[in-house]
């Protein structure tokens, strides 16, 4: 049996590892089943099968109120904002060939924070609405400066990191800074802030978080995977990508603007979540090698499952307390950035 | 001089070469035979790797042009260029858990589209490819397994996927031993006499390059000092003024190319009678 599906129209032509096929529709399949277990523990549980029954529309009406207004939100934006900080840390590590890279630890999600927490000090008399356009905004901010340090006729990986990581140290302590320095602060909103920081997807609703995030998804993820082979050269290096006819700035550009963007926009609603970005992707390549086109989506799926499971375990570990995911996430992660500190420690 | 009545497959006119803002090579003047294989020589830092990487485009020249095949290349297209010309640069690396065969793929980079990522002509080309560097065997293993010699083979593999009628390589050889550097030039070799590929490459080693190339272009600070057939410029004057080493200069054995055998110190073994 070969070990290549391949697909072959008229106007298109594909190759894709059967392992591959395997690996998405396996964990596919496990993110169903973590969502039904996601709806069903809580403070009342709800049997898989009375979710499935809800889901389908033939279920009692009590289950759908705390199904459909109070869990499924949190779940969906748990899917959502956990694929995109995945892949957003998938383009980010191909970008700079650095597999200890991702938008948290170089400073791209500090700079969302950064512009959410000054959104929530100073403008929470203005919409919620326009909470995530301060956080993207900050987010581009922070990617632009990191850019504008780094670049020196081009952008070498080396110096991107470091200034990046610089960058996320100084952002987060100007951060806290406002938080605590801001002394007409009410306790009530130091609290959401310190919250957001620690990234929490407490409370989430359709209108105000789903539908917010959706547009950005939607827009990002197909354009994240129309440029897996241009990543795919790139990861060769800057001569070789060039070698083979890529014109490597131009696509590197729109590959960080992607990268970028998600990252922002998944922090608008997720707050911090560290560590999905850096560990989905390393998994992904385990599970289907470090091409591209596989990566992108798997990572996608992990980084959804992470988050699900970090946030069941918040949600429900310490009952009534809701402990932000991002304590869970940053608890798995942190040994897992050591671990991959270790295994690179020569290189 | 034979290679200049050849077809060139490359020419650099009135090339001005910097690196950063040090000058390198000034109104330099150089064609590369098309159909044969072209050495460049000259002792490290002489600026050989920086002029094959200009001829390639990976260097943008101060003044002057390069014409592949006739055209401009600062006007064409990367694509285009990529469809004409393959550049391996020295030492480089896939990343971690990459296949042979995914490696050779990117060489169809400039054939593809979003849509058309594995034609029926990208398979074909693959397959050869992998062939013509004795890879077949051992495509779906990853590169950081193989040995340094088949490492190399996988990414020459890659630019002969390319289907470029020029090949430029950078030290194709370096850190291989010597079984492995004679089986990397030797398929350069055949590809070039079966082919009739044009090869153009930097290598360290003299008596290698006078082996198999055609036409060697001996550089020094800067400059060509002289180039043409290794039987015809390789002497004792040559490599005393390029290389600053005093040798004595045979013939091979075996294939009657020129042999550098450098003075210098060494034991001393007088063949019993």
């Amino acid at each position: 049996m070969s070990n290549w599906v391949t697909i072959r129209g008229r106007r298109l032509s594909f190759q894709v590892p059967r392992r591959t096929i395997a690996v998405l529709a396996a964990l596919f399949l496990v993110n169903v089943i973590v969502m039904i277990a996601c709806i069903g523990f809580g403070s009342t549980f709800i049997s898989p099968l009375a979710v499935i029954r809800s889901l389908l529309g033939i279920g009692d009406s009590s289950n759908d109120m705390i199904i459909f207004t109070l869990r499924m939100p949190r779940v969906v934006i748990a899917v959502m904002v956990g694929s995109m900080l995945a892949v957003s840390g998938a383009l980010l590590q191909g970008i700079v060939r650095n597999p200890l890279t991702s938008p948290d630890v170089i400073g791209i999600s500090g700079g969302a924070s950064l512009g959410t927490i000054v959104f929530i000090l100073y403008f929470s008399h203005v919409s919620i609405r326009f909470m995530p356009i301060s956080s993207i905004a900050g987010a581009f901010g922070a990617a632009l400066l990191i850019y504008l340090f780094a670049y020196r006729g081009g952008i070498t990986p080396l110096r991107l990191v470091l200034i990046g990581i610089g960058m996320a140290t100084a952002l987060t302590a100007v951060s806290y800074m406002l938080i605590l320095t801001a002394s007409f602060t009410p306790t009530a909103v130091a609290v959401k802030a310190f919250t957001f920081m620690t990234g929490s997807i407490y409370g989430v609703s359709w209108t105000k978080d789903v539908l917010t995030l959706l547009p950005w998804l939607v827009v990002l993820m197909p354009v994240a995977l129309i440029y897996a082979r241009h990543l795919n050269v790139q990861e060769l290096g800057d001569e070789v990508a060039a070698s083979v006819g890529s014109s490597v700035n131009a696509k590197r550009t729109m590959l960080l603007f992607v990268s970028v963007a998600l990252a922002g926009a998944a922090v608008a609603i997720g707050g911090t979540i560290n560590f999905i970005g850096l560990m989905a992707p390393h998994i992904a390549r385990k599970l289907v090698g470090p091409a591209y086109g596989g990566v992108i989506p798997v990572s996608a799926l992990i980084g959804s499952l992470v988050l699900l499971l970090s946030d069941l375990v918040a949600r429900v570990a310490f009952i009534p307390l809701d402990i932000p995911a991002g304590v869970f996430t940053a608890a798995v992660g942190a040994p897992f950035f050591v671990y991959l500190l270790y295994r690179h420690r020569h290189s | 001089m034979k290679g200049a009545s050849r077809v060139s497959a490359i020419q650099a006119d009135k090339l001005t070469l910097s690196y950063g803002k040090k000058p390198i090579f000034s109104d330099l003047d150089l064609r590369i035979p098309e159909g044969r294989i072209t050495v460049f020589i000259g002792s490290n830092g002489c600026g050989k790797s920086t002029l094959l990487r200009s001829l390639a485009r990976l260097l943008k020249p101060e003044q002057g042009t390069v014409l592949l095949g006739g055209s401009e290349i600062a006007k064409l297209s990367g694509k285009e260029i990529a469809r004409r010309l393959a550049i391996l640069p020295q030492g480089p690396l896939a990343p971690e858990g990459l296949t042979v065969h995914q490696l050779v793929k990117q060489g169809r980079y400039p054939y593809q589209s979003f849509l058309q990522q594995w034609s029926r002509e990208d398979e074909a080309m693959v397959n050869k490819a992998l062939q013509a560097t004795g890879m077949d065997e051992l495509a779906g293993r990853s590169i950081d397994s193989l040995s340094g010699g088949q490492r190399q083979r996988a990414w020459i593999a890659m630019t002969l996927a390319q289907n470029t009628s020029t090949i430029l390589l950078d030290e194709p050889t370096t850190f291989l031993d010597m079984a492995h550097q004679i089986e990397i030039l030797d398929l350069l070799f055949d590809l070039n006499e079966r082919e009739n590929r044009t090869v153009a490459m930097v290598l360290h080693d003299i008596n290698l390059a006078c082996r198999y190339a055609h036409h060697i272009v001996a550089v020094k600070a800067g400059a060509v000092y002289a180039e043409g057939a290794p039987e015809e410029i390789v002497d004792e004057k040559l490599i005393r003024e390029v290389f600053g080493m005093e040798c004595q200069v045979t013939r091979d054995p075996i294939l009657g190319t020129p042999l550098v055998i450098p003075y210098g110190k060494g034991r001393k073994v007088t063949a019993r009678e």
